[in-house]
């Protein structure tokens, strides 16, 4: 069974790697033997066969078979007709892609994946201009969204500024797991770190967003640091099982600790972010009425899109800068290698506890914000899935790479909230049907997908941050981050 | 000393349902190097196997002969769940056989929120409770104190999975050792360029042992099932957490090191629960995970990693 798949047979072990092996394929000359078509749709046609096969004995006791609570125990119904059917979707998709991808002369992927390429290996300008032309649309994406939906802007401004926190954790991860190297599964904590620090001063000692903000991002950097220091000895997966473990204790400690934190009922009432002591809000004291222009709840929304955005910018820029100092050049130093950076007479437990804190900083201040633009909080909001999400926007999005990360963050966020929005499916696959329930699998489909299509995530290649005489591209193959060592 | 030795078998019990998915954790990132996230759902995949096949023999097909149920019910279990396990290795592990070590981490939560939220789908998101299956016990001993009598009792139920996870440690510990397959992985774990070369076949022999690694998963998947009487499609999470903090613990890569591990988070959760607070059991697991890792980087019978540079 083992060699009936996509790949060259099973014994051609080569340490290289899908991308190479697929490349290899590529560039083989084609030995096409007259005859062998009929061949390739009967071999087509039994994988294809097998994949029905194994769908069905996947299926059997999901799709198949339901339990349900009855009165007097559980009870077990069948539901042969979806088995049946998954089982054809599947066969029906596995000889489509066996026909037209796999196993042809031409693969239609080829086309596709050289305009791709083509696209990546663009003129170096191409990414900036890129950048550039996000940025101006980042800039003015409330006005555009109120000027050309105005019957929906409320929405897209609340998706647009979702994303844009998870553009903001995405950066504030990508220092600790992108540059420094450390991988990090917890990083959830901070965000937690961030939110309750806020919602904690306000409710204690009624302090406003503004004030709360770089109170949170210190005490949030505090925690890093104290979450970092005993990991410090600790490499690749360890460090990652302690950074969950760490996220984890977090959480249990934020439900568990009834008096302060108010346990499962979270804290609401959070105070809403003021525009230099003005309220955003109808009142007379209100922005609106300072300024006087007619009060609109959009405006809300408008001004904590543009503060997120803020902040996001302010982690991006950041970023950028620090790479250019020597904590930066450090950072990556070590995510190379450690021991030449010991050797060179870096000190890696500075290195590594200043990265810890700087991600988390920024986790803190994404955190306060999460807390403002719900007015409420609660545990649920900072599990692992959460922690999960971030990394593998961060991944997906190529570690290291800011704008890779912002596109991973569009397509993922994106895209699952987008799914809310799929109603007219309904009408085809009749009124049991609820896309909303599928979101997380589509989720969690689509970070194998991409990551098996393209291991190095979306942006893979890397502008050197040294350079001598002039700059060129590093290609995917040669980035050798995130080994963890 | 009667409530200690009760939380001992207790914890003894919970342990072995523990050690027995840290296995597979253990044997995978053995022989491929990354944590296979997936695992703990692969494990709440075989709980529901497990009550499907239950559900099936005792209700639609009337069998009451309880012994024959759970024979067939792990047996088709584990058959079931090693063909999910071959088909997470196969669609998100293998395509990514050396590329970069934190694709396949990606692929393996990716899986993992795959697998919960299909059985969630499928399966419904509200519990499903199962009855007690095996009542009765023995009482090893009656005390007389003031606060009444205390009672200190092995239920059959425990005594099954124990011995269980006993006999199946025992044939594993024989199949790594002294079959042709186990010394194929042992020789993989090495150095699989070198294994490839002398002729094993290293994509096989990573298949089977996630096969092996999801046929103990759904045993201890069954396990649970009896013993707590209630899953549903979240418990791959925590379950898969504690027991590859179990793995860790022991020492990742060694087998008698997973079984401990697994052993004794499991005691150190049921005494945490028994004489501290049952909320913080699981800050109790991941703690002493943090120490021993400080102290003790490559666990508690695992090789200590030699650094060549």
């Amino acid at each position: 069974m083992a060699g009936t798949g996509t790949e060259a047979p099973a014994s051609t072990q080569k340490p290289v790697g899908a991308q190479a092996r697929s490349e290899e394929r590529a560039a083989a000359p084609h030995t096409a033997v007259p005859g062998a078509a009929s061949n390739r749709i009967g071999e087509a046609l039994k994988d294809a066969a097998v994949a029905g096969f194994l769908a069905g004995v996947l299926g059997f006791f999901f799709i198949g078979l339901r339990t349900d609570l009855a009165p007097g125990g559980l009870d077990i119904r069948s539901r042969w007709t979806a088995w049946l059917v998954s089982i054809l979707v599947v066969f029906a998709v596995r000889l489509a892609l066996n026909l037209f991808v796999f196993k042809t002369d031409r693969p239609l992927g080829r086309g596709l994946g050289a305009r791709l390429s083509g696209l990546a290996v663009a003129p170096p300008g191409a990414g900036k201009w890129l950048m550039r032309a996000l940025f101006v649309f980042a800039l003015v994406l409330p006005f555009f969204f109120t000027t050309f939906f105005p019957g929906r802007d409320r929405q897209f401004i609340d998706l647009a500024i979702l994303i844009m926190t998870y553009v903001m954790l995405g950066w504030g991860l990508n220092i600790v797991v992108g540059l420094a190297g450390l991988l990090d599964l917890g990083y959830v904590a901070f965000y937690a770190v961030g939110a309750y620090s806020f919602a904690l001063l306000a409710q204690y000692f009624e302090i406003g967003f503004w004030t709360a903000l770089p109170l949170a991002g210190i005490l949030a950097a505090f925690w890093g640091m104290i979450l970092g220091f005993p990991v410090l000895r600790l490499r690749g997966d360890y460090l990652a099982i302690v950074t969950l473990a760490f996220g984890e204790i977090i959480r249990i400690v934020l439900l568990n600790w009834y008096q302060f934190t108010g346990g499962p009922n979270g804290i609401s009432g959070i105070p809403r972010p003021t525009f230099f002591g003005l309220e955003l809000n109808g009142s007379d004291d209100g922005m609106a009425a300072f300024f006087g222009f007619e009060h609109d709840p959009i405006h809300r929304f408008i001004f904590l899109y543009y503060i997120i955005f803020g902040l996001a910018l302010l982690t991006n820029l950041v970023t950028i800068r620090l790479r250019k100092l020597p904590i930066g050049r450090a950072w990556e130093a070590l995510r190379e290698d450690e021991i030449a950076c010991r050797s060179l007479g870096i000190n890696t437990r500075n290195t590594k506890l200043t990265a810890f804190a700087i991600g988390a900083m920024f986790g803190g201040f994404a955190g306060s914000f999460f807390a403002t633009r719900q007015g409420f909080i609660s545990p649920e909001s900072f599990t692992f899935l959460e922690s999960a999400m971030i990394l593998a926007i961060v991944v997906l999005g190529g570690l290291g790479s800011q704008i890779g990360v912002a596109l991973a963050s569009v397509v993922m966020i994106g895209g699952i909230e987008m799914l809310r929005n799929l109603g007219f499916l309904t009408q085809i696959f009749g009124a049991g049907f609820d896309p909303v329930q599928y979101r997380m699998l589509i989720f969690g489909l689509a970070m194998v997908l991409i990551m098996v299509w393209k291991p190095r995530g979306l942006v893979s290649t890397r502008e050197p941050t040294a350079a001598l005489k002039e700059k060129k591209r590093i290609g995917a193959d040669l980035v050798a981050q995130g080994e963890g060592h | 000393m009667e409530y200690f030795l009760q939380q001992l078998i207790n914890g003894l019990t919970l342990g072995s349902i523990y050690g027995l998915i840290a296995i597979g954790y253990t044997m995978v990132y053995g022989i491929i190097g990354m944590i296979n996230f997936a695992h703990g759902d692969i494990f709440m995949i075989g709980a529901f196997i497990s009550l499907a096949v239950f559900l099936v023999l005792t209700s639609v097909l009337g069998f009451a002969f309880l012994p024959v149920v759970l024979l067939i019910v792990i047996i088709v279990a584990m058959l079931f769940t090693s063909a999910w396990g071959w088909t997470v290795e196969r669609i998100a592990y293998r395509p990514l056989r050396g590329s970069f070590r934190l694709a396949p981490l990606i692929t393996a939560i990716g899986m993992s929120i795959v697998l919960s939220n299909f059985v969630q789908i499928t399966q419904g998101a509200r519990v499903k409770p199962l009855p007690p299956q095996i009542p009765g016990g023995v009482t090893l001993i009656r005390a007389n104190t003031e606060a009444g009598t205390m009672v200190v009792q092995l239920s059959y139920m425990q005594m099954i999975i124990i011995v269980t996870t006993v006999v199946l440690m025992a044939g594993f510990t024989l199949l790594i050792n002294r079959t042709p397959l186990g010394r194929a992985q042992r020789a993989c774990e090495q150095d699989r360029k070198m294994a490839a070369l002398l002729g094993v076949d290293v994509d096989r022999t990573i298949s089977l042992t996630f096969v092996m690694g999801a046929a103990l998963a759904a045993v201890a998947g069954f396990m649970f099932l009896l013993l707590y009487g209630v899953i549903d499609f979240y418990i791959g999470f925590v379950a898969g957490v504690k027991a590859f903090t179990a793995a860790v613990l022991g020492g990742i890569g060694s087998l008698p090191g997973a079984m401990l591990g697994g052993l004794l988070i499991g005691l150190i959760e049921v005494f945490w629960s028994g004489y501290f607070s049952v909320e913080y059991k699981d800050v109790a697991a991941f703690s002493i995970l943090a120490i021993v890792l400080i102290f003790l980087p490559s666990g508690l019978l695992g090789k200590p990693e030699v650094e060549k540079v």
